[in-house]
């Protein structure tokens, strides 16, 4: 599996992790100008630790859902070309804002990712990448509703949590139902559990149908 | 490119530095579909080339979020402390003004009920002398003031899950508003010690505790949740303690991040379940 661009291995106090060039953000640990990209913080880390095929090269351009207070879209907007950041929170939006100023291709935006025609008069079509994190019931609806900012060559990369469509199911059943429900619009390239960074989540790696 | 899609753009209407404009469009405007934004930026001159419509789209969104973050923070806890407080008076005010018509309209009329509701079916009459327009009158302002409790109720219901998702599951939008009423806010909510979320709203209780005139209070506001005061007296503080532990917890997720968290709940539910358990065995 290939780094995208602009993310590396570096030893961090003897420990070695992934690394991004750009402004520290919640106090992970630098050296000179890059920053680690923490796993136990970050899905999206942890897919890239994971060795998981992301595809991503650096440069994309990407519509990421659920933002929060912007830990895992610094990395991104780091490495990627224009960067949209969906949150629809204002507290943790607060510090994604101070995320944002520092980086010119992040632009973030207080919306709902269950009403994309809310922001599509914002958010460009045809981007590379869609990265969904949003921890929240319906998370298959979220990303069928957000596939029309897709160029029909992208990908999505999303991070599926079991608790949030159901806490009482097992996960593995909670991951079937899902999976099912995307590939009426995507096509399952990959799907990977984050264990022993994230209990209890799937990531999967679609390409729109 | 349609001329319906570009109608959409955030851009449309706004001058290249005018972040007001471009806030609203961002905040309340949409399109059916997205488009080429950057390219028919550059086409109809709001841009110069790409580099520059990226430019000006950050300046405009982190304006936009930073303005909208703001006005619905001070919107949110604010407005559901004001309306907490004013639903309080109004129904205090409401009992006691009814407490005075029906007493007044006792001395008038036959077969009058007591209370608010009382005071709601004396509304209802016909008055002919002008000692019954008062009385009759009177229960009006009663009716007009219960009715703005309701109100005011609803709009808490409708404002608290929004403003504290997990608060409001763990206990319902008005002990909710109460506690963010009491706190200052849901920010001092969330820099509170859970001792101290216990006894919210129990303070003259506390005082008297500190001159040594009481025992210490082993719940505020808080009692008035099916978990306390459902809960046999002997094991009622265990069950405060345990309630007002997972509710400092919502509180700072609530206001740290905003992500509702299903398992909190589960784990709330299950430890009442066992502080119940253990009284009846
Ligand atoms: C698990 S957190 C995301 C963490 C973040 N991706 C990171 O790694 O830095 C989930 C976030 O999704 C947000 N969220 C949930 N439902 C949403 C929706 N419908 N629209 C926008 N954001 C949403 C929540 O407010 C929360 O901040």
């Amino acid at each position: 599996m290939s780094l995208p661009d602009g993310v590396t291995r570096r030893d961090f106090d003897g420990r070695e992790g992934l690394a991004t060039r750009g402004s520290p953000v919640y106090g992970e640990p630098t050296d000179g100008p890059w920053r680690r990209w923490d796993p136990n913080r970050s899905k999206l880390g942890a897919m890239l630790e994971l060795g998981m095929e992301t595809g991503l090269g650096g440069g994309e351009s990407v519509l990421y859902l659920g933002a929060a207070s912007g830990t895992t879209v610094s990395h991104v907007a780091d490495v990627c070309g224009p960067t949209y950041a969906v949150e629809f929170a204002p507290r943790p939006a607060r510090d994604l804002l101070d995320v944002a100023e520092d980086r010119g291709n992040l632009f973030p935006l207080l919306k709902d990712a269950r009403k994309p025609r809310t922001y599509a008069h914002v958010v460009e079509a045809g981007l590379d990448v869609l990265v969904q994190d949003v921890a929240t019931r319906g998370q298959a609806r979220v990303a069928a509703l957000n596939r029309q900012f897709l160029a029909d060559d992208g990908r999505l990369l999303a991070a599926i949590k079991a608790r949030s469509e159901d806490v009482t199911a097992a996960p593995e059943d909670v991951f079937e139902s899902v999976l099912d429900e995307l590939r009426e619009e995507f096509e399952i390239v990959e799907t990977e559990r984050l264990e022993p960074y994230h209990a209890d989540h799937l990531a999967v790696i679609a390409r729109p149908r | 490119m349609t001329e319906t899609s570009t109608d959409a753009a955030w851009f449309r209407g706004a001058e290249s530095g005018d972040l007001a404009t471009a806030r609203d469009a961002i905040e309340h405007g949409s399109a059916a579909e997205p488009a080429d934004w950057p390219m028919q930026a550059v086409e109809a001159g709001f841009a110069d080339d790409e580099d520059d419509y990226y430019r000006l789209l950050h300046a405009a969104t982190v304006n936009a979020a930073r303005e909208a973050v703001r006005e619905r923070e001070r919107a949110d806890d604010q407005q559901l402390r004001h309306g907490v407080r004013a639903m309080d008076d109004a129904e205090r005010t409401a009992n006691e003004l009814a407490e005075r018509a029906v007493e007044w309209a006792g001395t008038l009329f036959d077969e009058v009920s007591g209370g608010v509701e009382g005071a709601r079916e004396i509304a209802d009459r016909t008055p002919e002398t002008t000692a019954e327009h008062r009385a009759v009158s009177l229960s009006r302002r009663v009716r007009e003031l219960d009715d703005e409790a309701a109100d005011l109720r609803a709009f808490i219901e409708r404002t608290a899950p929004a403003v504290a998702p997990n608060l409001c599951e763990m206990a319902g939008p008005v002990l909710t508003a109460r506690l963010v009423s009491l706190a200052g806010g849901l920010e001092p909510l969330a820099k509170m010690p859970s001792g101290t979320v216990q006894v919210l709203g129990a303070e003259d209780a506390l005082f008297a505790h500190l001159a040594g005139r009481a025992p210490s209070p082993k719940h505020g506001v808080i009692f008035t949740h099916e978990y306390v005061h459902g809960t046999r007296p002997e094991d009622r503080g265990s069950a405060a303690r345990a309630f007002a532990g997972k509710l400092a917890i919502a509180a700072r997720i609530d206001h740290y991040s905003g992500d509702y968290r299903p398992e909190i709940h589960e784990e709330l539910a299950d430890r009442i379940a066992t502080i119940r358990e253990r009284g009846e065995r």
